[in-house]
């Protein structure tokens, strides 16, 4: 960090609660004018409070906001724009409808004397700008033919260009390739050339200390470290992150890890020849019980249009699934549900009822073999809070709305509601994506303890750590198709990345 | 299940009695403005607070009452059914046209003895319903444009029933139902009182009742629970139907008699009950309790504005104004729940 510049952007004692919970307290940041600044921390540490405050998006809050070495105070999201403030939010937040051009230029697109939008000269403008960053699209194109990874990359485009002082990155890579992330960095280092001061948050550590100068560790909404890149380690972030010894919780899996010898168990699931469209082809494997599947890939590789097959919510143009030896060819997510197969998704959101419960999100799958025709809330509770208990919930209140839980505990919710079931096959999708180190590891262990239980289970996930730390056998899918499996020998993070 | 409820609650109460009723808001709002318009209307005119009038109150609103309960179901599911009021009149008029006519009533029907005319027009009423929920969910048309084009069908068979003419018979036993009464109580209202009550019990105590909830709550989570989405939004498209022409045949009985265009004021009215009950618009939240108090709002409100002698084409201003703020009310409720859950 250069010693005796001018901060950008200086907060002081910066403390914000809502409705009684502090979420920062006592916070001081500074960033300075060419300067790419990693934010790490748990999930509830304060990091996206900080950035959204910087962005003007939470106003009420006590503490000194300085931009320029002057005291600000935004009254909304559009003054902070006004201030050279930009930022990229952790969901995808572009119109699929609108064309590339019309995505890049979102707001501001350039008229001319009438008001009436220059069409050829945007198109032009918006390709210039994207294929500064590496990206080669036709700026015609409907954003939402394109695959995410792009769609996230034009959106990060989008914000670069716009000109801003300061930029947000919030999880800016998740959705990204390796060779996409690459290009977003080299275009990052190529902004702090310019004077662009830069906020970088991730999950992703070594994303962190590869790109960022200075990196920032909160935890419990308090600062508690702030460190040049270089001088610092991941097991020392992650130690300051969580407060304890992070090393045995999180290895890195840059060193080979052994898988075991394949288990010759019972087949729970046979999938031969799947295809579907342009998203998957001829895609065969099986699942046997006592034994965790990992499929691996990149965002769009066809992972998710699996898993929605193998539940019944997407219908294959071909191929055959078998579950126990019997063919099956699911109508419904009813039908799979009853044929032993069950699915948790990617997103919390699509699978959990928030306004309701915790013992009714949890009862739902349960509730036509506990009731014929009348409910039994009585039972409903007590199964409810028997898995509360065993997945360690917190807080372990059944009757709590489930949208005042945290993350985390929506996703042990979100298991829990199958583990009553019990399914004869578990699909998983990204079952520890954006979760804290401790809620990580919690569903690492469930996953395990089901395992030995025999259930078959399917862990799909475009984090190379996820499918290591769950997984005797890896597939790795690319383009829809297998193009590797891993059993029985030596596997690490590079090779998979290699094979993908 | 009362006592299971207090558990929540008791927490709730526990963070402040602020937000607590900033999450009840829904069921609060609409029970404050039927106190409210009680009020006004009892100080107002000395012949509203009376016993009597509560009857005509209860008898006014029971139609209404019946084809709510099952537009509860289909609102409750985020879904909406602009069919109820073309339903019930296709099925008034199904009951009357398979019952002997007077002499004079040149329509050429289809006598029948009078359990056999039930049974069809429940059938009718019934398979009009199936049409609604194959569309919906086999299709895929939404429920706006579904009922919307089954609005047409109903008065469409309607008219080709009755040619422009009226019947008036009905089998006896619909008679009794929609205009006799049973010690001084109208037949009609203990049959409202009763489809509610049922209603509410299928709602509140059965399996069935739960996964409508589930479905209005988020039905994306209610598929990827592996519950049989169509199904249970088929079903509620059928239990409204039926519901409708229940209400259809005791109306026509209730009116005397049976013809084009009779019911066309209840598809507002029916919604309007539900929806200023404070049911959310958009699936999950509410209930027949909640139906009750707006049914009361609704009946509160036409029977008061008789009483206080206002210019009768205001009336129908002063109805949309209140219908409006109960949608602003619902929508506002909504955000604040969401907020508290956040």
């Amino acid at each position: 960090m250069p010693e005796g510049q001018q901060p950008i952007l200086e907060l002081q004692g910066i403390t914000k609660s809502f409705g009684g919970v502090e979420a920062l307290r006592g916070v001081d940041f500074a960033l300075l004018p060419g300067e790419i600044h990693g934010l790490v921390g748990e999930n509830g540490a304060g990091k996206s409070t900080l950035m959204k405050i910087i962005a003007g998006v939470h106003t009420e809050f006590s503490g000194r906001f300085l931009i320029g070495g002057q005291e600000t105070h935004f009254r909304s999201a559009r003054d902070a724009h006004a201030a050279g403030i930009a930022m990229v939010h952790q969901e995808l937040s572009v119109a699929p409808d609108l064309t590339v051009a019309e995505n890049v230029f979102l707001g501001n697109q350039p008229t001319n004397r009438l008001g009436l939008v220059q069409w050829r000269r945007m198109a032009r403008e918006a390709g210039e700008q994207l294929s500064r960053f590496g990206i080669d699209v036709d700026p015609m194109s409907r954003l939402g033919d394109l695959p995410i990874g792009l769609q996230q990359l034009i959106e990060i485009a989008r914000v670069l260009f716009s000109g801003a002082r300061i930029v947000i990155l919030d999880e800016p890579t998740s959705a990204l390739s390796p060779p996409e992330v690459e290009r977003l960095f080299a275009t990052l280092k190529r902004l702090r050339e310019q004077g662009t001061a830069i906020v970088f948050i991730s999950h992703f550590i070594e994303d962190i200390l590869r790109v960022s100068d200075t990196v920032t560790v909160f935890r419990n909404g308090r600062k508690v470290a702030e460190t040049a890149s270089a001088a610092t380690t991941k097991g020392a972030l992650i130690e300051a992150m969580i407060g304890r010894g992070g090393e045995a919780l999180e290895h890195s899996y840059s060193d080979d890890l052994m898988l075991p010898r394949p288990s010759d168990s019972s087949v729970v699931l046979k999938v031969d020849q799947l295809s579907l469209a342009r998203s998957l082809q001829d895609v065969s494997f099986e699942a046997r019980a006592g034994e965790v599947l990992g499929i691996y890939g990149f965002m769009g590789c066809g992972q998710q249009e699996l898993s929605r097959i193998l539940f019944g919510k997407l219908k294959p143009d071909a191929g055959t699934l078998a579950v126990d030896g019997k063919p099956k060819t699911f109508a419904s997510t009813a039908a799979a549900r009853r044929a032993g197969v069950a699915l948790v998704p990617e997103s919390r959101r699509a699978m959990l009822f928030h306004q309701e419960p915790v013992y009714k999100n949890i009862s739902i799958s349960i509730l036509d073999r506990i009731s014929s025709l009348l409910l039994k809330p009585a039972q409903e509770r007590e199964i409810a809070q028997r898995q509360v208990e065993q997945l360690q919930i917190r807080p372990p209140v059944v009757g709590l709305d489930l949208g005042m839980l945290s993350g985390g505990n929506q996703q042990k919710v979100a298991l829990a509601k199958w583990l009553t079931y019990p399914p004869k096959l578990l699909v998983l999708c990204e079952p520890t994506r954006g979760m804290d180190v401790g809620a990580k590891n919690d569903v690492i262990n469930i996953v395990r303890d089901l395992r030995a239980k025999g259930l078959a289970i399917i862990v799909l996930s475009t984090e190379p750590e996820t499918v290591l730390s769950l997984a005797d056998r890896i597939l790795v899918l690319k383009r829809g198709a297998v193009v590797r499996e891993f059993k029985n020998e030596p596997v690490s993070k590079d090779r998979l990345l290699e094979a993908a | 299940m009362a006592s299971s409820e207090t558990a929540p609650a008791a927490g709730q109460r526990a963070k402040g009695l602020a937000p607590f009723l900033r999450s009840q808001m829904r069921n609060i709002a609409p029970f404050l403005t039927l106190i409210f318009l009680s009020g006004f209307f009892a100080l107002a005119s000395p012949s509203f607070a009376t016993i009597d009038n509560l009857g005509n109150i209860l008898t006014q609103v029971s139609v209404t009452g019946i084809i709510a309960v099952g537009l509860t179901f289909v609102i409750l599911c985020a879904e909406i059914d602009l069919s109820i009021a073309g339903i019930a009149n296709v099925t008034g008029i199904a009951v009357a046209y398979f019952t002997l006519q007077e002499s004079y009533v040149n329509i050429p029907n289809i006598p029948l003895a009078g359990a056999a005319a039930i049974l069809l027009a429940i059938l009718l009423c019934a398979a009009l319903g199936l049409v609604n929920a194959l569309g919906l969910t086999v299709i895929g048309i939404p429920s706006f444009i579904m009922t919307l084009a089954m609005m047409q069908i109903a008065a469409g068979i309607s008219a080709l029933l009755v040619r422009g003419q009226i019947a008036y018979k009905v089998p006896s036993l619909i008679t009794t139902l929609g205009s006799g009464s049973i010690g001084g109580i109208p037949w009609i209202v203990i049959v409202a009182a009763i489809m509610l009550l049922g209603g509410h019990l299928v709602l509140t105590y059965t399996r069935f009742g739960r996964y409508v909830y589930m479905v209005g709550g988020n039905r994306e989570a209610a598929e990827y629970s592996g519950l049989n989405v169509k199904l249970i939004l088929g079903s509620v498209m059928v239990i409204s139907a039926v519901c409708s022409g229940i209400g259809g045949m005791l109306g026509v009985a209730h009116f005397g008699s049976a013809q084009q265009n009779e019911f066309d004021t209840y598809l507002l009215d029916s919604i309007a009950a539900v929806v200023v009950g404070g049911t959310s618009l958009f699936g999950g939240r509410g209930g027949i309790g909640n139906t009750i108090v707006g049914l009361f709002v609704l009946g509160v409100l036409n029977n008061g504005l008789d009483h206080v002698n206002i210019d009768s084409f205001l009336k129908i201003l002063i109805r949309g104004v209140i219908l409006l703020m109960a949608l602003i009310i619902n929508v506002y409720a909504q955000r604040l729940r969401e907020k508290a859950a956040d």
